[in-house]
């Protein structure tokens, strides 16, 4: 059964992965785009990787889908057909295809127990994750504790992300509340954005500090923490979103989040451990760990949120200016 | 004999819900303008999911899934609906005419 649901979805993803190469409309790829992560984030599901689904969906299937048809809106969407012909490609996308198959022959095998990374690696994390940090999510113990060097730098690569987008596109406070001017009209989309937004920002918040226990953490919950403000500029206009949260604010909390989760290391240094030792911030080593996780989490949330809304701005106030 | 009631009436729940997702999906290929295949998608979409979460809330009985499964129940109840109202008046305010059979007229 499971392998059924396996070849149905691998089977959609290559229909849509076609059409979105051979569509020449830049609005319907990105729909297919989103249909793409969406059916990437049920394959995880299958795979048992839970929060990678929740980030595919959240990340791939909603905010990216926003900020691309955010560029869309201020470029065309008709993508040119290209003068050359499509041989030369075609033969390196070939090659390359080829030489990667064939690199991955001498790989274990999909699903083997033998396979190294089970052997060694999963095997360490699974049997240490209860004794040494005490939260039921191992992936949140291997992201947050094991890998938080990596994690680090994952959120300072989001962080320069949205101050390159900063560099480039700049920000432009709207002094007057610019939106579409049909959508004043849809009165329905008003009352529901405003009945969802507080529940979307639980959403968030359950996210990011349930983690430990269930699927989600930083990535994740800022990602939906965005949402639900992207929501609302949708709804109400730019200018009200932009008073809601204004640029200081944004610049703030997206360079404090980085600065919490190092700190965090510090502080670690400080009472005697390494740099991002968790367990010695708590009298109790499981303790300190649980307490380091999350902390590092809500920075890495609070980082993430403030970037995509960095992000969003800077595209979608320049297309508003760009007319003046 | 209650469990297998139950499960009986989670099935025909489910199977519900799928015939009309079904239908809702030819609906959007047969149907010859963007207004009609709208409401194919919309009608068919929350009744169908609608019955689909309701065979599964049968099947996970008592438990915190099935409160689950209920918030995802109520969400789309309200998204749904909201999503393609907004498309229709979009479209409306793009100036997409539907089309109209005058032969009857």
């Amino acid at each position: 059964m499971e392998h059924f649901i396996d070849i149905v979805l691998l089977g959609l993803l290559m229909i849509t992965g076609f059409a979105i190469v051979r569509l020449r409309s830049l609005l319907a790829v990105t729909m297919l785009t989103s249909i793409y992560s969406l059916l990437s984030a049920a394959l995880f599901v299958v795979l048992d990787a839970v929060d990678v689904a929740l980030t595919e969906a959240a990340i791939g299937a909603g905010i990216s889908t926003i900020l691309m048809l955010a560029t869309i809106a201020q470029t065309t969407d008709r993508e040119k057909v290209p003068r050359h012909t499509p041989l030369l490609p075609l033969i390196v996308v070939i090659t390359t295809g080829a030489a990667l198959i064939y690199g991955t022959l001498d790989m274990p095998h999909y699903g083997d127990p033998d396979a190294p990374v089970h052997r060694h690696m999963a095997a360490a994390y699974l049997h240490d994750t209860p004794l040494e940090i005490g939260v039921p999510n191992v992936v949140t113990s291997v992201l947050a504790s094991y890998r938080g060097y990596d994690t680090l730098g994952e959120v300072t690569v989001i962080f320069t992300a949205g101050i390159g987008v900063l560099a480039l596109l700049g920000y432009h406070t709207r002094r007057q509340n610019i939106q579409p001017p049909g959508i004043k009209k849809i009165v329905v989309l008003r009352v529901i954005a405003k009945l969802f937004l507080p529940l979307i920002l639980l959403f968030a918040l359950y996210i990011l500090f349930h983690g430990d226990y269930g699927p989600g953490g930083g990535f994740q919950a800022g990602v939906i923490f965005a949402t639900g403000f992207i929501l609302y500029a949708l709804a109400f206009g730019l200018g009200n979103a932009q008073r809601l949260i204004p640029q200081r604010l944004l610049h703030g909390l997206a360079a404090a989040g980085v600065l919490i989760y190092a700190a965090v290391g510090i502080e670690g240094m400080l009472l005697g451990g390494k740099f991002l030792e968790y367990r010695v911030l708590a009298d109790d080593p499981v303790t300190g760990q649980h307490l380091g996780i999350m902390l590092i989490e809500l920075g890495v949330g609070i980082t993430v949120a403030a970037v995509m809304l960095i992000i969003y701005f800077g595209f979608v106030s320049r297309q508003n200016s760009g007319d003046s | 004999m209650m469990a297998l009631a139950l499960d009986l009436l989670s099935w025909i729940f489910l199977l519900a819900g799928a015939a009309f997702l079904l239908i809702g999906a030819i609906g959007v290929l047969r149907f010859p303008d963007f207004y009609t295949r709208l409401h194919a998608v919309s009608v068919c979409d929350t009744m169908g999911a609608g019955l689909v979460l309701i065979g599964l809330m049968l099947q996970g009985g008592l438990s915190l899934v099935t409160v689950k499964l209920l918030l995802i129940f109520y969400f789309m109840m309200f998204t749904c609906p909201t999503a393609v109202h907004a498309l229709a008046q979009a479209a409306l305010q793009g100036k997409l005419k539907p089309v109209v059979d005058d032969r009857e007229s």
